[in-house]
């Protein structure tokens, strides 16, 4: 589904990622691990078009996107949520949802109808797929860290994507709100049919969730393969697993 | 189509304003009607500063190229009156069409630097201009329609159009449109990523905003008779700014209260000393200390506090 040859990025002198490559095959939950500043936030930004690539290819079902800017990216069916959380922090809950659900319905340029009453099922069912209901009027910014993580996906969802980037969907989260995240996502993906590709600090997380993991070390993909296949790697043994 | 609670009172304020000028002397009801035009610039302003987070630091300048436009028309052309009135908000928007769609390439500060070096190129042309524009010494004496040929009948034109403008901007800031527009003010990065061209919204709200800019410019005419190229100076976009942040540019109407208090306070305090600049200086200084989100804000607070009253700020 999605396809990344040989991805070159840089700023200034340093090479934020150099050489990557990455497959993602349809239904599939892929993870990108690598050290800090290993270049995976920066292959998200480029997948995803907020950053423009120097040299490579970005396929997405079978079509180049590595040129489009990222509000057509959204539309042919990426969505992301970010490490950081990157809400609308003055608007409601219901609100951060339905500006996401009315733009994938090409509603956002209707002038004159109000928006109020407008998708209001559509939004309602992701804010339950989360368990936000009851949240849904109170204002995003007063939510606590772990649930704008959450929301942060709830709006990815809006969009209706096919494939769902998580940006460290749990960073910052305590080890009871990353397990029911990680639940979540699951849960998500089997219930929207989603592809998902994350990256994650937490080990025990990816290699119970991924089924391919790529391994991210200064730019370039060192490895990617299924989780057992990385297991035996010889740098991740000792950069992860801590197996010398 | 308004929310039910505020339909009657509305409809009470619309009453007593138009029967207003049956009892209160002429020089009242002119200042009346100056803020309603004031108002409605204002408004027109806060679509783009307040919902739409943009830096638009000239917005004068389409004021004044609406009443320009009708000036021009009416004194030079034989062209029906009405004409005038209609290409006005018409030609604003055009131009702000085209300052917009190089204003949008930047960003915060520098979308609101550059729009003002391409409007005071605008205002410096009107100065220089003096065969077409009259200079400084600006276009006295402008032939107006018969229906307007009263004050009091300039007034009900005045105080009817702006009711109509504000309906608009109203179902405009609450449709899917004026979400999207207040999510960009939030965070335009996150809405690219959900599949909003910001840079088009960005270009289309100001669109709306220049018209009816360019409508506040024809009613200005409609009521003075005459243009100046002052209309185009920085000076008063900046006052139309402090409008927005005086009254609350989160809120709907804080702009109109915005322009009440800096029109009273120019006609009121202007009387009695010419440095009515160091009040309203004061004044400033006060508001930003003990209501920073603007007097209709703070009435906003103290009327219904809590969480939800936030959420919806910007929608009423």
């Amino acid at each position: 589904m999605l396809q990344v040859e040989a991805l070159d990025k840089s700023f200034e002198d340093f090479m934020a990622v150099n050489g990557a490559n990455l497959t993602v095959g349809k239904g599939e939950i892929v993870a990108v691990i690598g050290p800090n500043g290993a270049g995976k936030t920066t292959l998200f930004n480029l997948i995803t078009g907020a950053l423009k690539r120097d040299r490579g290819k970005i396929i997405f079902r079978g079509e180049d996107i590595s040129e489009l800017p990222p509000y057509e990216i959204c539309k042919k069916g990426i969505s992301r949520s970010y490490q950081i959380v990157n809400i609308f922090p003055r608007l409601t809950v219901f609100r951060n949802v339905q500006v996401a659900v009315l733009s994938q319905q090409r509603k956002s340029r209707q002038l004159f109808h109000p928006a109020k009453n407008m998708v209001v099922r559509e939004t309602n069912s992701i804010l339950e797929s989360v368990g936000f209901l009851d949240k849904a009027h109170g204002i995003a910014g007063s939510l606590s860290h772990g649930d704008q993580k959450i929301l942060e996906i709830a709006i990815a969802l809006g969009n209706e994507p096919e494939l769902l980037i998580l940006d460290e969907p749990t960073a910052g989260m305590s080890p009871e709100e990353t397990s029911a995240t990680m639940e979540l996502i699951k849960r998500l993906a089997q219930m929207r049919g989603l592809t998902i590709l994350f990256c994650e600090h937490d080990m025990d997380i990816v290699f119970s969730i991924a089924e391919s993991i790529m391994v991210m070390h200064q730019g370039r993909t060192l490895i990617q393969g299924r989780p057992a296949e990385v297991r035996k790697n010889s740098f991740v043994q000792e950069a992860y697993l801590g197996i010398e | 189509m308004i929310r039910s609670k505020w339909f009657g009172p509305l409809i009470v304020i619309s009453l007593v304003l138009f029967i207003l000028p049956l009892f209160i002397p002429r020089f009242y009801t002119y200042i009346l009607a100056l803020i309603y035009v004031t108002s409605l610039l204002a408004m027109s302003l806060n679509v783009v500063v307040g919902h739409g987070g943009l830096f638009q630091f000239h917005h004068g300048v389409f004021y004044g190229v609406g009443a320009y436009t009708v000036a021009l028309m009416l004194k030079k052309t034989s062209l029906p009156m009405w004409a005038g009135f209609i290409a006005g908000p018409i030609v604003a928007a055009i131009i702000g069409l085209i300052i917009g769609w190089l204003c949008v390439r930047l960003t915060r500060l520098y979308f609101g630097m550059l729009q003002i070096s391409l409007g005071s190129l605008i205002w410096v042309i009107v100065l220089r201009w003096y065969s077409f524009t009259g200079g400084d010494d600006g276009i006295p004496g402008i032939p107006m329609p018969s229906l307007l040929s009263s004050l009091k009948n300039s007034y009900y034109f005045i105080l009817i159009i702006v009711i109509v403008c504000l309906i608009i901007m109203y179902l405009v800031l609450r449709s899917p449109f004026g979400n999207a527009l207040q999510a960009i003010r939030d965070n335009p990065q996150r809405c690219e990523a959900i599949g909003i061209n910001v840079r088009r919204h960005q270009l289309i709200a100001i669109v709306i905003a220049t018209f009816f800019a360019g409508v506040a410019g024809v009613l200005f005419v409609a009521l003075e008779r005459s243009v100046f190229a002052d209309l185009l100076f920085w000076t008063l976009s900046l006052e139309i700014f402090i409008m927005c942040l005086l009254g609350g540019w989160f809120t709907f109407a804080g702009p109109i209260l915005g322009a009440a208090i800096i029109v009273a306070l120019r006609t009121f305090v202007g009387i009695f000393t010419q440095y009515w600049t160091l009040i309203l200086g004061i004044v400033l200084i006060l508001i930003i200390f003990f209501l920073p989100e603007g007097v209709m804000g703070f009435f906003q607070k103290l009327f219904k506090p809590g969480a939800e009253e936030v959420s919806e700020r910007g929608q009423r």
